[in-house]
């Protein structure tokens, strides 16, 4: 199991015959995953990387049966593109396109609202279940089939954690890159939800960054609902305020949105957090080690001196 | 991106929110004529930088006449401002906005952001002029209004009547404030701001609401639609190597530290200054050099790092993944020979043919050190800089 993707799941790539689509799309064949459409207005009836490309996103689940999109398209179009995904009903919509202009995104959150659709990004990486399905621009070779979901709001510090996992031996059932911009489609908390009620998916590791207060309300729900070990760390923790740090929503204002509300945010809900970014996967090693007794089907829980 | 006040007000007045008159001046011989001009009984002399508390560090002045407006110009152009949020370094005045005094009745807090939360703007506003808005949040947070506007619907009336009798104003200005809220909101959208802040809004004696101040910042992901715009940056008030990097499309903030930093990705960029903090160093620098992190981005990121002469040691991070770490090496090793570097750099890459680009970066005959990991990578670097602090 894993959440969102599977090997069944129909991709269809807006921006396919794109720069970047076309690069991404033929990792993502690489990897097995089913790209069974593109989208490109004008290019319709052509064939792109073997792929058929059609005009419309209707037009291309219509001939398909497509039911998840990926973006590729350039930030002035990409709202009109999510908006297009939505109105062809597809359950999934993964937005990588960075720079999207905040009052389209406003536009986006509110036809999201009164749509089916899940929207995952803008500027995100996308979501990869190891082994099954890789929608998004993450380099394949450094996850690993296994059971730790993994959501995080930047793309190289993701890598940096998962690569940490599976150096170690721990794999991975879903990975959710939930972008960096103030408003997105997926939160933190939608993620969690998720994870929790996945039944594959053992321990979560949460890679939070400073700015909003997406890791508080998280911290929140999992203090009451989620019974499964989570790690947390957050980016930024030498961060001055005012200043934003790359990522549109990456800013301390007012005095909100630091690092340490959010590990304090953390810790009363009984995660276990990480001050270095270079401990995310031992940490979560260490934890699981000690919940084993508590898993399902575990050996025996052995009495070690401490 | 943020513009100047006297920016902000043309814009503002020109979507139909009413603004004092007045006019900037470069020159202080500029000031008297404008003044004159306003026919106004008190002028007010304001300096024109992006930062706010001006008032209090001497940056605005009443004056009484035409002459006493060119001696206060006379001594404001030029001089460092330093306010709370400039830091100790100041800005240099080098414009003044000349500008009617009025006649000031009560003094109203007034802005527009998109909450994050919502995924929709909200008005913000508080009886509380002329304070800072997060002293207010602070203080009495119950005493700020918030109002989300629905982006299906915009600004209906009912949100001005919700503010303005929330804020205790009298019925009689239920018109002016509508009509002044409606246009705001008007104003937000079309310039795609991510901030619009009046602090104060004023209610002058007269019954009318004048912002006595403005604050337009924009989106900076969408001037690509308002080149009119993008055109009133004023790289006097930036960093020169802030300027400078996003000429590249670098994303660098200057920070403190001696350990510059060379980074892919804003999140591992953020997570490398912990972690040079951890090994008991201090960062001199946030950089992001784009997740693909191509030569000439590595060159021109080399090259505004050794021009902060505070650096001591360079750390370069570069998580690949998809990127090959022998054409990352190679394009290191140039920049360094290029720029003939001699100050330490230590090199922590992941990705493909990992193996071969460290060989390149030890068979350069450069001063690189390769590092195994981000904790290696840091203390590494922190030691090559002097050691922890």
């Amino acid at each position: 199991m894993s959440v969102l993707i599977d090997k069944s799941t129909r991709v269809l790539v807006q921006g396919l015959t794109g720069r970047e689509g076309t690069f991404h799309a033929q990792q993502m064949l690489d990897y097995g995953t089913n790209v069974v459409a593109g989208v490109t207005p004008g290019k319709g009836g052509s064939k792109h990387l073997g792929v058929p490309v059609f005009d419309t996103v209707a037009g291309a689940v219509r001939e398909t049966g497509a039911n998840t999109s990926v973006i590729f398209v350039p930030p002035p179009f990409a709202a009109d593109a999510i908006l297009e995904a939505f109105d062809a009903r597809l359950p999934l919509v993964i937005c990588i396109t960075e720079g999207i202009p905040t009052l389209d995104m406003v536009r986006v959150a509110a036809a999201l609202k009164n749509s089916k659709s899940r929207l995952i990004g803008p500027n995100c990486p996308g979501i990869i279940s190891p082994g099954k399905c890789k929608i998004g621009i993450m380099p394949a070779p450094i996850h690993k089939q296994g059971h730790v979901g993994v959501v995080s709001r930047s793309g190289t510090l993701t890598y940096e954690a998962v690569d940490q996992l599976t150096r170690l031996g721990i794999g991975q059932s879903t990975c959710i890159g939930i972008g960096g911009d103030p408003i997105i489609g997926t939160s933190f908390l939608d993620a969690i939800e998720l994870f929790n009620s996945d039944r594959d998916t053992h321990a979560i590791v949460m890679i939070g960054e400073i700015g909003g207060n997406a890791e508080e309300t998280a911290a929140t729900y999992i203090k009451e609902h989620v019974k499964k070990p989570v790690v947390g760390f957050i980016a930024g923790q030498t961060a001055p305020p005012g200043r934003r740090m790359g990522h549109a929503g990456a800013i301390i204002s007012g005095g909100q949105g630091t690092a340490a509300d959010k590990y304090r945010a953390m810790r009363a809900a009984g995660i276990h957090t990480v001050q270095s970014p270079a401990e995310i996967g031992a940490t979560l090693a260490r934890v699981l080690g000690k919940s084993k007794p508590i898993a399902k089907k575990s050996a025996k829980p052995k009495k070690r001196a401490r | 991106m943020k513009i100047h006040e006297y920016q902000a007000k043309a814009i503002l007045a020109k979507l139909g929110v009413p603004v004092p008159r007045g006019q900037v001046i470069f020159k202080a011989d500029d000031a008297p004529a404008a003044a004159g001009r306003l026919g106004a009984k008190i002028v007010v002399v304001k300096a024109q930088i992006h930062a706010g508390g001006r008032g209090k560090a001497g940056g605005v002045k009443i004056a009484r006449s035409p002459e006493e407006a060119g001696s206060f110009a006379k001594n404001m152009l030029g001089m460092k401002l330093v306010t709370a949020q400039t830091g100790e370094e100041g800005r240099i005045v080098r414009r003044l906005l000349i500008e009617e005094g009025l006649d000031i009745q009560r003094e109203l807090y007034l802005s527009i952001l998109v909450d994050r939360v919502a995924g929709a703007p909200v008005v913000m506003a508080s009886a509380s002029g002329g304070m800072e808005i997060e002293e207010v949040a602070k203080s009495r947070p119950e005493a700020i209004l918030r109002e989300t506007i629905r982006p299906e619907t915009g600004f209906e009336p009912y949100h001005a009547r919700k503010i303005v009798f929330g804020l205790g104003l009298k019925r009689e200005l239920l018109a002016a404030a509508s009509k002044f809220l409606e246009s705001l909101y008007r104003a937000f959208i079309a310039t795609d701001a991510s901030l619009l802040e009046i602090n104060p809004c004023v209610v002058t004696g007269d019954g009318r609401l004048v912002a006595l101040d403005a604050k337009v910042n924009f989106d900076d992901n969408a001037l690509f639609r308002h080149p009119e715009y993008a055109e009133l940056r004023d790289l006097d008030e930036e960093t020169p190597l802030e300027v400078e990097a996003s000429n590249y499309k670098l994303n660098y903030i200057k920070l403190d530290g001696n350990v510059g930093c060379m980074v892919n990705g804003a999140g591992l960029a953020m997570a490398t200054m912990d972690i040079i903090k951890l090994a008991g160093g201090s960062p001199a620098n946030f950089l992001d050099v784009g997740g693909g992190a191509s030569e000439e981005q590595v060159k021109n990121a080399f090259r505004i790092l050794l021009s902060d002469r505070a650096v001591k040691a360079v750390f370069v991070n570069i998580f690949g993944g998809i990127l090959r770490c022998d054409v990352l090496a190679s394009g290191v090793v140039n920049a360094a020979k290029e720029l003939q570097l001699e100050i330490p750099v230590v090199v922590r890459m992941e990705g493909t043919n990992v193996k071969r680009g460290q060989q390149i970066l030890r068979d350069s005959g450069l001063n690189f050190t390769v590092a195994e990991g981000m904790k290696d990578g840091a203390e590494k670097v922190v030691a090559l800089a002097g050691g922890a602090r």
